[in-house]
């Protein structure tokens, strides 16, 4: 058996103003300072079309966000393309970032959504509230564990 | 450690919001009233209270997840005024305008390449699962493909200029912090050829569907009015600084060449019980008949010129269209946004061969001041930000105008408009109701994370109601 290395793509999003909002950036930062072999970090306010970009150069991405909904401390699933835009906005579901990569660059990576949950939303702050702090440490120690156990896969 | 679980894909993790239109009915079943509702998150204006002046620029770019560069320049323009830089260096300036040219470029092509294009190439009544760019992707790929090379090349012009999205360092009072490397300026230049190509074909595009569906187009949510921009002191386009220019709208000036600094003498807010957002309007025409569009149609109706060669011919075939008056078309909007592209495309190439982008003097200042207004032109129209500092440095006052707000009226007359052309006398919202204000909403390409919450996708919502103030129907999308 051959053993590949792996492009590991992050992907953390969320503004970092909006309380528990900037959870996703704040996995993602703390995913780049573990120095992950293969790893890469991306951060942004939200998911755009040109993530399809990097999206499409990876074997393997995990969209970092924060979860209003859905288990604490944190969940790590995995996530399909398709084909939903919203009506208006510029920001797009992780889907459809997928979904841009597998149609224009025919690149159909691994991918997982690692939600976070939160609970402060509605405020202007620049603090994540003291549970989400917890469920962000607990979700980068698992992540990183993670992480290594893909470093690398079996090839042809 | 925790044990993650493996479960079943729920349809959005993040936080949604919605955009809710109401349509209100009179006792004969005909539409008297409709209105976009908008959750503004107003917190903002409060938060900053408190917080030394200097971080303004940098604090307002979580604002909205967006247009961070817009809010980042009209606050650092803002401080400019506070920290009595009232004339940057060469440097400093043309570094600010190459961010927000990227910006605005970047936007648009977004808006109208992946929101826009499919209404205008498979008709408003397509279904909506096929009227979306997956099916433009199938059907036009060069199109995807051009567009995903220009959103990135804006995004890449930004991250030159300001630095990371999040974590850059953007404008700050009295200039910028870093110039252009060499590399950073070759690698730009190298994209530019690709960047004409892209926005010449782009405004065909736009331009073509405009003249071709003119009879349509005329109709469709529009109405007359009055526009408000930014233009140069000799009346050029101007989306980085300029004065205030208000015209009515047959194209009378109502004010002109107004030094945004007194901004609030020709401005007002109004508030309505209904939403959350302000409603501006021009004080002298009162609150009734004093609103106005923002945005990239006001700012080609309100100039008188454009210093690109491309799009000052772009817009002599746009005012064509209307002889030289006002052009009060709706859908007119996206034409606008591609003769934006285009000019915002040539000022990047003339700046990247400009010597000034690599110089070292970043930074000036003068007499500080109390207060200070920064006015810019965002991608979706006129900016606002107006600060008072104490002398502790600490900000006491902040006001903000969005671009969306200064459409606020003019939204809802589009929705009203096309729910009274859509609407037959029967209490029921259909899909092609929906389609329509769908597409009038999608016109002013509203910044509905800017004007509220900046988290996740959100819902259209159509409420219909009686005269008595009772739900008939209700149909959501999104």
């Amino acid at each position: 058996m051959i053993l590949m290395a792996r492009r590991i793509l992050v992907l953390g999003y969320g503004n970092p103003g909006r309380g528990d909002d900037g959870l996703g950036p704040a996995l993602a930062q703390m995913v780049e300072k573990m120095r992950i072999k293969g790893v890469t970090v991306r951060i942004d306010y939200q998911l755009t079309v040109e993530a399809a970009c990097d999206v499409a150069e990876c074997d393997m991405v995990i969209f970092a966000d924060a979860a209003k909904f859905g288990d604490e401390p944190f969940f790590l699933q995995p996530t399909p393309a398709e084909s939903t835009m919203g009506w208006s906005g510029h920001t797009l579901p992780p889907g459809a970032v997928l979904r841009l990569a597998q149609v224009l660059y025919n690149a159909r990576p691994e991918a997982y959504v690692a939600g976070v949950r939160g609970y402060r939303f509605d405020e202007f702050s620049e603090r994540l509230s003291e549970q989400a702090e917890i469920n962000l440490n607990k979700a980068a120690e698992y992540l990183a564990e993670w992480l290594k156990t893909c470093e690398v896969s079996s090839g042809p | 450690m925790s044990r993650a679980k493996i479960i079943e894909i729920e349809p959005l993790t993040r936080v949604e919001g919605h955009g809710k239109v109401s349509i209100h009915l009179d006792e004969a079943n005909q539409v008297q009233e409709a209105r976009l509702h908008i959750v503004e998150f107003r917190g903002f204006e409060r938060f900053i209270h408190g917080r030394p002046y200097w971080e303004a620029p940098m604090i307002v770019q979580r604002l909205c997840g967006i247009c961070p560069v817009s809010h980042n320049l009209a606050a650092a323009k803002a401080m400019d005024m506070i920290t009595g830089a009232k004339r940057l260096t060469p440097t400093a300036e043309k570094i600010r305008r190459l961010a927000h040219y990227g910006q605005i470029l970047q936007s648009h092509v977004l808006h109208f390449f992946y929101l826009c294009s499919p209404d205008l190439l498979f008709g408003f009544g397509a279904d909506v699962n096929e009227r979306n760019v997956f099916t433009i992707i199938k059907q036009k790929p060069e199109l995807a493909m051009q567009a995903i090379m220009m959103r990135k090349f804006g995004q890449e012009v930004i991250r030159a200029t300001f630095g990371k999205k999040i974590h850059g360092s953007g404008a700050v009072p009295g200039g910028v912090v870093k110039n252009l490397s060499i590399p950073e300026r070759d690698a730009l230049l190298k994209e530019m050829d690709q960047m004409l190509k892209g926005a010449a074909m782009a405004l065909a595009m736009a331009r073509d569907y405009t003249v071709e569906n003119q009879q349509m187009v005329e109709r469709f949510g529009s109405f007359p009015s009055s526009f408000l921009s930014l233009v140069r002191d000799d009346g050029a386009l101007d989306l980085y600084h300029g004065n205030l220019r208000a015209i009515d709208s047959v194209g009378n000036i109502i004010f002109d060449q107004v030094d945004y600094q007194d901004y609030g003498d020709y401005i007002m807010e109004e508030v309505k019980p209904w939403s959350y957002m302000k409603f501006p309007f021009i004080k002298k025409r009162g609150h009734l008949d004093g609103w106005y569009r923002v945005g990239p149609l006001a700012r080609l109706n309100c100039c008188g010129y454009i210093d690109t060669p491309k799009a000052d011919k772009a817009l002599a075939e746009f005012k064509s269209l209307t002889g030289g008056k006002p052009n009060h078309m709706t859908l007119a909007y996206h034409w606008a946004r591609m003769v934006e592209v285009t000019h915002c495309v040539e000022k990047i190439g003339e700046l990247l061969e400009d010597p000034d982008l690599l110089g070292n003097e970043l930074l000036t200042k003068g007499e500080r001041a109390p207060e200070g207004i920064g006015v810019i032109e965002a991608p979706r129209g006129t900016l606002f930000h107006h600060y008072r500092v104490d002398k502790d440095d600490l900000i006491t006052h902040c006001n903000l105008i969005v671009s969306t707000t200064n459409n606020n009226e003019a939204i809802n007359r589009s929705i009203r408009q096309v729910a009274r052309a859509s609407l037959s006398g029967v209490p029921k919202i259909t899909q092609g109701m929906l389609n329509h204000i769908e597409v009038a909403v999608r016109a002013y390409d509203p910044c509905l994370s800017c004007a509220t919450h900046a988290l996740g996708q959100m819902p259209l919502v159509v409420e219909l109601y009686n005269h008595k103030g009772d739900v008939m129907d209700r149909l959501a999308r999104g």
